[in-house]
Formats: structure tokens, sequence, C-alpha cells
């Protein structure tokens, strides 16, 4: 690969990009370049292979949940958990890489965004690996609603900034990290969360990801001797939906179904169905399908999962949907809860409120899909149960 | 227009000031009366902001200013509205400072062509660097208005030529890491940054991000083509309105040419 190639942008056919600020360029081009050589060096992928092993307990599961399955119209549901990776989420693939690569190129300085927190726990554990300076912006509403995890960072030694500009989320999040990296962006890599922001991003993510599908791939054809009819995830920013998808895009047979939060519902204005509901914009350096008003504001998401609250949508997402490689449907915040309750009570696994959406998506369309489905639970659903709680006037329990 | 604006400064041996406001701030009646002020206090070239939900490269000033303006009804037709007001009263260029959303939703061509009809000169898209779009910087390039180019201190040396050659107008250096918003220390190194930038293009070099004094405004005049002031602006405004932005603007002036 020539240098020239190396830092060449990438894009889904027209999405995705680097819409930032000029200070940002260089960053990037310097990211991509490390990105690429560290792909090509043994040693580092050697590295990570032994990370997500010993650290992470990787491979996860894939756990054939038959009453699950019962209970969804007599489908063959299987679950890519995910939830059972350390810290409880897939976000830690992600961390565990570009903490790696940070270390690879001499910054020491760690900056995050995070929603339901999931990611920022997960890059403060990288951070304390690795020995990294660690700061994570939280939207003020995210601090009330996943207070658990502000803890859990802090006892990673991260330090936690709540931001209050805005709509309090992960979006004005989002735009805070981006400040911090384009004011310190000489010691400090931003370990983003999702397949968002600009070029590299969201395919260096993917690829960090994409050990989720690579695994399950070979799980069901073990179990399965075929492959799925479907695989099922929840879609927030996108990352744990393309990291189970990545693997089967080749496969034409296999039914790729992203689940976006429809909050109180479609047609009620409070969701954060971006790929369903919204149209191609630019938030956050990428062009992709994004949730805005007749004047390119953009326009407050709304989930019951602080995790899929979110405006925006990985801009390879918007890409596979127009080509019609995956379909994206979406559940609402009563039918995830419904799937937060039933995958408790059926299987014993207290799932995260974004994955319940994956599950609620099955739950009522299992029995139409002609084989197996592989769900991907992105993660456990501890952070929530205080929530949910207090979402079911049981808040004075906890 | 914009680069003679400059010229004419140059030929006096003196610096243009170039002040940005967000438009609808703090009213959404506002744009008006402040634009003036700053044309009748010496202002060379206006930013006029187009407010954005998500102002990823601004600083908590002007953030702020941008959700006050929305909040208060401002929108992409308003700007223009208010700019062509503006126009019909006074000669001095105006740039566009603006975020990408708000123009594709617009429809490029549509606000290329109104943005011109209401007398806009140039056009500065935070977002859009040199190269990230080739298509829709073509299509900015080949419209009347100026595309303002920024260079930053983190842009290698060899890429200056080339953010200058997409760019007319002037080429706006970035004096520091990080967004927008003032400062009490001028960097060491912006005399030496700016000087080898101005070294390498054509274009008039305008420095800005985080000037905020007469004294800061004077030592960039003293090195560059141009400033830019930004959140200052916005923060006299707070402290008394149209006129006391008038009069920090004259502050500066008069500093900058003593
Ligand atoms: C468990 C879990 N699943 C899903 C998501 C949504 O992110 P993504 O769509 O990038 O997988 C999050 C985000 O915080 C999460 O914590």
């Amino acid at each position: 690969m020539t240098p020239a190639d190396a830092t060449a942008t990438q894009r889904f056919g027209p999405y995705g990009g680097r819409y930032v600020p000029e200070t940002l360029i260089h960053a990037l081009d310097e990211l991509t370049e490390a990105y690429a050589a560290a792909g090509l060096d043994a040693e580092f992928r050697s590295s990570l292979a032994a990370l997500l092993k010993d650290f992470a307990g990787r491979p996860t599961p894939l756990y054939h949940a038959r009453r699950l399955g019962q209970a969804a119209g007599h489908a063959s549901v299987y679950l890519k958990r995910e939830d059972l990776n350390h810290t409880g989420a897939h976000k830690i693939n992600n961390t565990l890489g570009q903490a790696l690569l940070a270390v690879r190129m001499g910054k020491r300085r760690i900056i995050a965004e995070t929603g339901a927190g999931q990611h920022g726990v997960a890059t403060a554990t990288a951070c304390a690996l690795f020995d990294l300076d660690c700061v994570v912006y939280m939207g003020e509403e995210d601090v009330q609603r996943q207070a658990l995890n502000v803890y859990r960072m802090e006892l990673l030694g991260a330090e936690v900034r709540p931001v209050g500009a805005g709509t309090r989320t992960l979006k004005d999040a989002t735009n805070e990290a981006i400040r911090d990296w384009v004011t310190n962006v000489g010691t400090t890599h931003y370990i983003i969360g999702s397949v968002v922001g600009p070029d590299p991003f969201p395919r260096m993510v993917r690829d960090f990801q994409s050990v989720i599908g690579h695994e399950a791939r070979e799980q069901i054809l073990e179990a399965e001797g075929r492959l799925p009819a479907a695989v099922v995830a929840c879609v927030g920013g996108g990352s744990n939906a393309i990291g189970i998808f990545h693997a089967f895009v080749p496969d034409a047979g296999v039914e790729l179904v992203g689940v976006e939060a429809a909050g109180e519902g479609l047609d009620s204005g409070h969701h954060s169905a971006s790929l369903a509901a919204g149209s191609p914009g630019v938030l956050h350096g990428s062009l992709s399908y994004l949730l805005q008003d007749s004047d390119g504001q953009v326009a407050p998401a709304h989930s019951v999962s602080a995790g899929l609250d979110y405006p925006g949508v990985g801009p390879e997402h918007s890409f596979l949907k127009d080509t019609q490689r995956a379909r994206y449907t979406s559940a609402t915040d009563d039918e995830a809860l419904d799937a937060f309750h039933r995958l408790s009570e059926l299987e014993g696994i207290i799932a995260a409120l974004e994955s319940a959406h994956a599950v609620a998506h099955v739950l009522a369309h299992g029995r139409t899909y002609a084989g197996p489905v592989v769900v991907c639970l992105s993660g456990r659903g501890d952070k929530d149960v205080a929530h949910v709680a207090r979402i079911e006037g049981r808040g004075s329990l906890l | 227009m914009i680069s003679k604006a400059f010229t004419a400064r140059l030929a006096r041996g003196q610096a243009a000031l170039v002040p940005y406001v967000t438009a609808g701030y703090p009213e959404r009646g506002s744009t008006l009366g402040v634009m003036e002020a700053l044309a009748d206090a010496g202002a060379d070239v206006i930013e006029l902001g187009v407010p954005f939900s998500d102002p990823l490269a601004d600083g908590p000033t002007i953030q702020h200013a941008s959700f006050v303006s929305i909040g208060k009804g401002m929108t992409v037709h308003g700007v223009l509205d208010d700019l062509a007001s503006f126009r019909a009263r006074r000669d001095t260029p105006v740039v566009l400072f603006t975020y990408l959303n708000p123009l594709l939703r617009y429809g490029l061509t549509a606000f290329l062509r109104d943005a011109v009809a209401a007398g806009a000169h140039g056009l500065l898209v935070t977002d859009l660097p040199t190269g990230s779009d080739p298509q829709i910087e073509a299509e900015i390039t080949a419209s009347p208005l100026d595309l303002i180019r920024l260079v930053a201190p983190t842009t290698p040396v060899e890429r200056v030529p080339e953010v200058a050659k997409g760019g007319s107008g002037f080429l706006y250096y970035i004096s520091r890491m990080g967004v927008t918003g003032t400062r009490t220390e001028l960097r060491t190194e912006l005399a030496a940054e700016v000087g080898r930038i101005r070294a390498a293009v054509e274009l008039p070099v305008a420095v800005g991000f985080g000037i905020s004094s007469p004294e800061q405004a004077a030592a960039v005049a003293a090195v560059a083509d141009g400033v830019v002031v930004g959140s200052a602006i916005i923060q006299a405004l707070d402290r008394g309105g149209a006129a006391e932005a008038g009069r920090f603007l004259a502050s500066l002036r008069k500093q900058m040419d003593g």
C-alpha cells in the first residue's frame, strides 16, 4: 500500500467522509496511517487477540435460547452473548483495539464520549490496563440515568465530565469530545464509541467489532451446519450491528436486520430511528441518515435506552440501507421494556435495554424467518435495573 | 469585494478588521442593528454566523449565542432576509459563517443563489475542510461567493498552498488549537507561523480564534493582513447591546492603527 492510499478518505457509497474542522485533518491522516500499519503488523494483531481472549473473555458463547424461541412462535433463536464480555457489553472489543493503537501512536491521553456509560466504562477499563489518562464526556441527563456507570468509570480512574449543552445526551457529549480533541490533538487520542465520526473511525471501529460476526458465523455453522436465516441487532450508532453483520455481508441468503429505537412511536416525534425516519445530513464528521428539522438543525432523539438515544447513525448502515443489503426496523420503548422482562423470565438473562430492542424484534417477528435467527445480545442489563425499576414505580426499592 | 477590502487597508499600512456575529442574537430582530453598528465602527468585512444546533468548532460563547438564536426562531431563510436588509443600507462585504448541514438541507445550489441575491460576498464552512468534498467545494468555488479557507496550526506546511488554492477573498489562520472563545494570551509562535503562511500564499491572511482585547488585536495586526474577532463581540453585545459592540470594535481599530 502506498502512503497516498493509506491516507485516502474512504466512504461507503456517498456516505461517511471527513466533515470536520481543518485542525483535525492532520490527526485523521496520522490515525489512518497508524491504523493501516497496525493492521499489517503481526505483533499488533496477536497482542489484540490475546487481550480479547484473556482479558475480555472471548470468544463469547452463541447460546441456543429455546424458551425464547418458543415464545417467539417456535422460532430457532441463538443469542450471541456479548453481554458476557468483561465490562458487560461489546464496547470492550473496540476500546482494547483503539487503546492499543493509541499506545502505538505514543498518545498517553484518551478521551471518549458515552451515552449509556458502557463505552465510557470500556474505555476507562482499557485506560486502566494501559496506564493512560482518561476523560469521558457524558450528557447530564445520562449522568442521571446511568449513575452506576459514572461511579464505575471513576473507580477505574477516569474523570467523567458532565455536558450540560444542547440535549444533554450522547449527541452533545460527542460534540464536547470533538472540541476537546480539536484542542488537545497533539497528545490525545479520541476513542469514539461507535461506527460514527469522520473517516477512518467508522471502518476502524467496524473492524474491531467484526470479531462478533466472525465468531458467530463459525459458531452457527458448527451448531446448525448451515447459515442463519437472519442476523438481528439493535442500532444506536451501529457498532454492535455492523460488528455482527460484517462477516455475513457476503452471504446473500442471510438477512441482516437492524432494530432502531422507536421510542414513543415513529409518529410521536420522540424516537431515535434515523434510518427509518431521518434523511441524509452531516453530523459529527460524516454524511449519514440523520434526524433533522426542515432547517437542517439536528432534531433531539429519544429512547428509553441511553445507548440508542442518538439522532445519527454510522455511515455504513446508510449504505447498507440504500443498497438494501440490510433492512432496518424499530421497536418502541414499551416493546423493549417488555422484552427486557421476558428474556429475564424465559432465559435467566437480564439484557441491556439497547439489546432488548433486538430481542423485541424476534419476539414479535421470529416466526416469520425460515431458519435460525442469530440475535446480538450486545450487553447486560445491570446498568438498567435501577432505571427500569424507577420507570415502573419501584424506585424506592433501590 | 472581500480582497479589495483587505488591499484598501494594506495600502494604508493597516490590517483589516473582521468582526463575527451570530445572526438572530440576542433577539430575532437584532441582526440588522448589530451589523450596522459594526459597519459604522470600522468593520472591513463582517462574518455573519448562521446558527447550527451542533457547533463543534465553537466554544461556550458562540454555542450559547447559536442556541439562543435557534430557540428564538432564526432560520437560514431568516439569516438571508436579515442580510438583505443590511445590504440595502451598507456596502460592507459579508461572509456567511456556517456549518455544512443547514446548507445541504436548504439545497446547496439554492443556497448559493439566494446568498448572492441577499448580498453575501463570501462563505466559510467550518466543517468542510479542503479536499473533504470536491463536488460541493467545486460548486461553491464556481459561484460568485469567495470560499474562505482555514489553515490550522496543525496543517502541515506542504498542505497550505493546496488549502489556499481552493480559496479566495482571504485565508483564515486559526491562531490556536481548539474552538472559538476568548483567551488572555496569544501564543508566542504566532508571528512566525503567520509569516511562513504569508510567504507561501498570495491571499491576504487573517488571524482569528481567541482574540479578545485591543492589545491582542494590535499584536496580530502587526503580523497579519487581518484580525477576526468573534466571541469578544458577542460578549460586548451581552454587556451593552449593539452600541457596546460598536464601541468595542472601534477600540480595537484604534489600537490596531495606533
Ligand atoms: C449494550 C449496548 N448495546 C448497544 C449500544 C448502542 O451502540 P451501537 O449501536 O454502536 O452498538 C450501546 C451503547 O451504549 C450499548 O451499551
